[in-house]
């Protein structure tokens, strides 16, 4: 195992909360996502029968609080959180290693989510791949009325 | 792949059952909308010379794509009234385009909770090797029968 890449600024990044920004889930979104995913349900495409559900609106598919929420708040090209984009990591590549999604109340068309994250955890292995670094991270989105309605727990591998 | 037509109850459960599996082969069409209706626009997952040029063997499907295919395996089972609390999966194996996905899911656990009926799962996809190339796990709250 290499020395350690995980530097003291690196660690005191851990638990600090960033706003990320803020990102409208809209109809035309959940739509575009659904399709992709290749949902049939129609609460993700047709608002009336939607609302004949008990929705306000078109309903977020499962993981539209994720990467369509993260890609409108962090920018760029790549949904990796501000915070570890900005690590200087020697390492060049990075995956994606996992995701989790929370969901405390239905989000529908039309919420403005606000997004804040942290960096929970750093781990250094030794894989297949070679060295790598692991940075553990969690999202909370809240909507405009305060209320936290999900949560994403995700990390991203450099190697 | 039709939706459920009768509603599946807390009652119906029971641990050990299988849900409905949902098959899926993502085509290189699919992972571009993907990445257009997600933003995520990783060329690992569009331009074959950029993936070959990070190590891998070619294009891969996006692991937040094959979530969301975890995802519509849940919504589809416990909808229309069922709600998905929480969902997720590690990325731990390649999967290609053109080469069957499948998501799978296994009743865990069945308790209740704050007065909700909940049900774990464990949730994987698999490649048409029958590898689990996103081992995860689930809880759902369910109607009660």
């Amino acid at each position: 195992m290499p020395d350690s890449i995980v530097t003291p600024e690196m660690q005191e990044l851990i638990g600090r909360e960033v706003d990320e920004g803020v990102a409208e889930v809209t109809t035309s979104g959940c739509r575009l996502f659904a399709r992709a995913v290749g949902h049939s349900d129609p609460v993700f495409y047709d608002e009336d029968i939607a609302r004949a559900r008990g929705y306000r609106s078109l309903v977020a598919p499962p993981g539209y609080l994720g990467t369509p929420v993260n890609t409108q708040t962090r920018g760029g090209m790549v949904p990796v959180p501000a915070l570890i984009a900005q690590l200087r990591i020697p390492y060049k590549r990075h995956l994606d290693g996992g995701t989790a999604y929370e969901y405390l109340e239905a989000v529908v068309a039309g919420d403005v989510v606000t997004s804040r994250s942290k960096i929970t955890r750093f781990e250094e292995r030794l894989g297949s791949i070679g060295p790598m670094l692991i940075t553990y991270h969690e999202t909370a989105y809240a909507r405009q009325d305060g209320t936290v309605v999900a949560k994403m727990y995700g990390n991203v591998i450099h190697y | 792949m039709p939706l459920n037509t009768t509603q599946v109850t807390f009652d119906d459960v029971n641990v050990g059952d299988e849900i409905p599996a949902l098959r899926k082969a993502c085509t290189t069409q699919q992972l571009v909308m993907w990445a257009g209706a997600s933003g995520d626009f990783y060329q690992i997952h569009y331009d074959p010379d950029f993936a070959r040029g990070t190590g891998l063997d070619g294009i891969i499907v996006h692991g937040a794509l094959k979530n969301a295919f975890l995802g519509q395996l849940l919504h589809d089972w416990i909808a229309p009234a069922g709600f998905l609390r929480r969902f997720g999966c590690q990325y731990r194996g390649m999967d290609y385009p053109n080469q069957e996905i499948v998501s799978r899911g296994v009743v865990t656990r069945k308790y209740e909770e704050d007065g909700q009926a909940l049900v774990d799962l464990d949730i994987w996809t698999e490649n048409a090797a029958g590898k689990k190339t996103t081992p995860g796990t689930a809880t759902v709250v369910l109607p009660r029968g």
